[in-house]
């Protein structure tokens, strides 16, 4: 019993210290936000403020500011698009077996594990061509598109728990392909949207990459603005995590209200789901 | 590559299906699936046989000049310093990235599993990085891996001199191969540190999973035949995680090989491109330099090592599931 009494004290220690490792970055973004341009200083890192100041953060948000408008208007267009695709693609893969139906999920699948930059040089070409360049419609348009393998994963994944007996009886009574997933799947599809939205809107809002190769300023999502502002020639810490702080809040907010949903998009990753 | 697919046995229809007159509702899973496939066809497939092509121009200025270069551009991104140096860096970043994510998720999820309290507080402590961009996470870390700062100022207060972190220029060992020091560069840590913080809440999430998926029976059968939690561990769970962890492994890996953000923010190419990656070679290659023709190429090489991991992974997903 003792034995089992040190067990467990030790396996509660080791726990706490990691919790607090994964913490600390936490603890440094916030209390340098806090402080103002003149008590930041390298030797102080991890001292608490002596008085919290919102100057930084009034600083970084006046500089971000704009960029979350740029951010919200593509993660919620395309978040809901992405989304809207991966039911329709998941519900035909599983409720209707056809031929070449794993071919075609082969096929889509593939596309969640491309190098973006192998498609990085034409995507730029034709956003161009099509007036797109530089522009949130445009981002819209390529996250849409790059998001339907996993939203299609995630969808799938999700109809195949639902037992095909129900569809059964309604094909019986004459009820069409559109009926069945007008009437019967998309009622039960609210947790699906709520998973492949929460990845999404995550992913979107996270990107770097299709942001600074696609826009420019004063079209750049927020990841663009923070770099910006971590690359230009001042070095400001506190304006720096200031605004890294603010550029997380959105998605860290959607984890902690939703957190359980956002780990089954994770777990979808892993593809077997 | 759809060929290799094609499987060796359909399972055949039912026979009512079959006599079933075509109807357009027998259509409507194709008709559905049509504008995801073109998309795809054209945004994935098409764009990746068109950076093929470019890879094999002299489309090296600003000008798109599409003549026939043959492989030129690819002996000249394979002999050049700076893809050599990426070559080393990847190896070494994936290799000691996945270990890390499989070591650290390993233990905290067998931590987790001791029947604790506060369970999913733990949980979200350790998932919450997956939740932030990438470079939010570059930012953070090289604050908090400022030679001069941060986590040296800590190690300081116990007499211990920390390293210059990313902005060593150290290799271990000094081995000279060719142009290329193949050590491991010091600054590299730093970025797996900051990757493995971000990113070890899904091996753990993953593992936490496979170990609930091993009957209980099982482990009493061990602690009733004696065995030691060690012992119990290395016969009894850790075979029970060989699917999850080639899972873990996969998956780890794809990201590492898409690892772009991370290293933009916190610590570019790196001096003597140290701490560079091929995707951002890619990316000021074409960009920065105007060197589309070698930029694909750069992009063509990325993505047949990606393909030599996933390709047989999801095949042998698909094919386990029928």
């Amino acid at each position: 019993m003792v034995m089992r009494r040190v067990n467990r004290t030790l396996v509660y220690a080791a726990l706490i210290v990691a919790a607090i490792l994964y913490l600390l970055p936490v603890y440094v973004v916030v209390i340098t936000s806090l402080k103002s341009n003149a008590s930041v200083s390298l030797a102080q890192m991890w001292t608490f403020p002596t008085h919290a100041s919102l100057a930084s953060l009034r600083d970084a948000w006046a500089q971000l500011g704009p960029n979350f408008g740029n951010s919200f208007y593509l993660a919620i267009p395309a978040t809901i698009l992405s989304a809207s695709f991966g039911a329709l693609n998941g519900y035909a893969l599983t409720k209707w077996k056809f031929r070449g139906a794993n071919v075609l999920f082969f096929v889509i699948l593939m596309g969640l594990f491309i190098p973006y930059q192998s498609v990085l040089i034409p995507l730029l070409r034709v956003m161009d061509s099509l007036g797109l360049y530089n522009s949130i419609p445009g981002l819209i348009l390529v996250h849409t598109v790059y998001g339907i393998p996993i939203t299609t994963l995630i969808f799938r994944n999700f109809y195949s728990l639902i037992p095909d007996d129900i569809l059964e009886a309604a094909k019986i009574d004459g009820t069409g392909y559109w009926g069945i997933f007008r009437y019967i799947i998309l009622p039960l599809s609210m947790a699906g949207f709520v998973v492949a939205g929460i990845w999404q809107f995550t992913q979107i809002w996270n990107n770097f990459l299709f942001a600074v190769a696609l826009t420019n300023p004063p079209n750049q999502p927020v990841t663009v603005a923070l770099v910006n502002i971590a690359g230009s020639q001042t070095v400001q810490w506190n304006v720096q995590m200031a605004s890294a702080l603010l550029v997380s809040l959105p998605t860290l907010v959607v984890y902690i209200v939703l957190g359980k949903y956002f780990v089954r998009g994770l777990l979808a990753g892993a593809v077997k789901g | 590559m759809a060929q290799e697919v094609l499987p060796t046995k359909i399972p055949k229809a039912p026979r009512a299906l079959k006599r079933r007159p075509k109807t357009w509702d027998s259509r409507m899973p194709w008709l559905t699936l049509l504008p995801s496939i073109v998309l795809l066809g054209v945004f994935v497939y098409g764009f990746i046989g068109w950076s093929g092509y470019v890879s094999l121009t002299n489309w090296n200025s600003f000008i798109p000049t599409l003549t026939w270069a043959g492989l030129k551009n690819y002996v000249t991104v394979l002999t050049s310093f700076r893809f050599q140096s990426d070559l080393r860096n990847i190896f070494y970043f994936t290799l000691l990235f996945i270990v890390g994510v499989l070591v650290v998720g390993l233990i905290l999820a067998l931590l987790i599993d001791q029947k604790i309290r506060a369970e999913s507080l733990f949980r979200s402590i350790f998932i919450f990085p997956m939740a932030i961009s990438f470079v939010v996470t570059g930012v953070i870390w090289s604050w908090l891996l400022n030679p001069t700062t941060g986590v040296n100022l800590i190690l300081k207060a116990f007499g211990i001199t920390g390293p210059q972190w990313f902005l060593s220029t150290r290799f271990v060992p000094p081995f000279h191969l060719g142009q290329i020091n193949i050590g491991v560069p010091i600054a590299l840590l730093a970025v797996v540190l900051a990757a493995v913080w971000q990113m070890s809440g899904f091996s753990m999430a993953v593992y936490l999973g496979g170990l609930r998926a091993i009957p209980d029976e099982l482990k009493e059968a061990a602690r009733m035949d004696g065995a030691s939690a060690w012992r119990t561990f290395w016969s009894i769970i850790f075979p029970n995680l060989k699917g999850t962890t080639a899972t873990i492994v996969v998956v780890e890996a794809a990201a590492s090989l898409k690892v772009f953000g991370l290293i933009y923010a916190m610590t570019g190419a790196g001096q003597d491109f140290s701490t560079d990656m091929p995707n951002l070679n890619m990316f000021q290659t074409t960009f920065s330099g105007d060197a589309f023709a070698q930029g694909a190429a750069i992009a063509i090489l990325i993505l047949i090592l990606m393909a030599a991991f996933t390709v047989p992974y999801v095949l042998s997903v698909l094919r386990g599931e029928r």
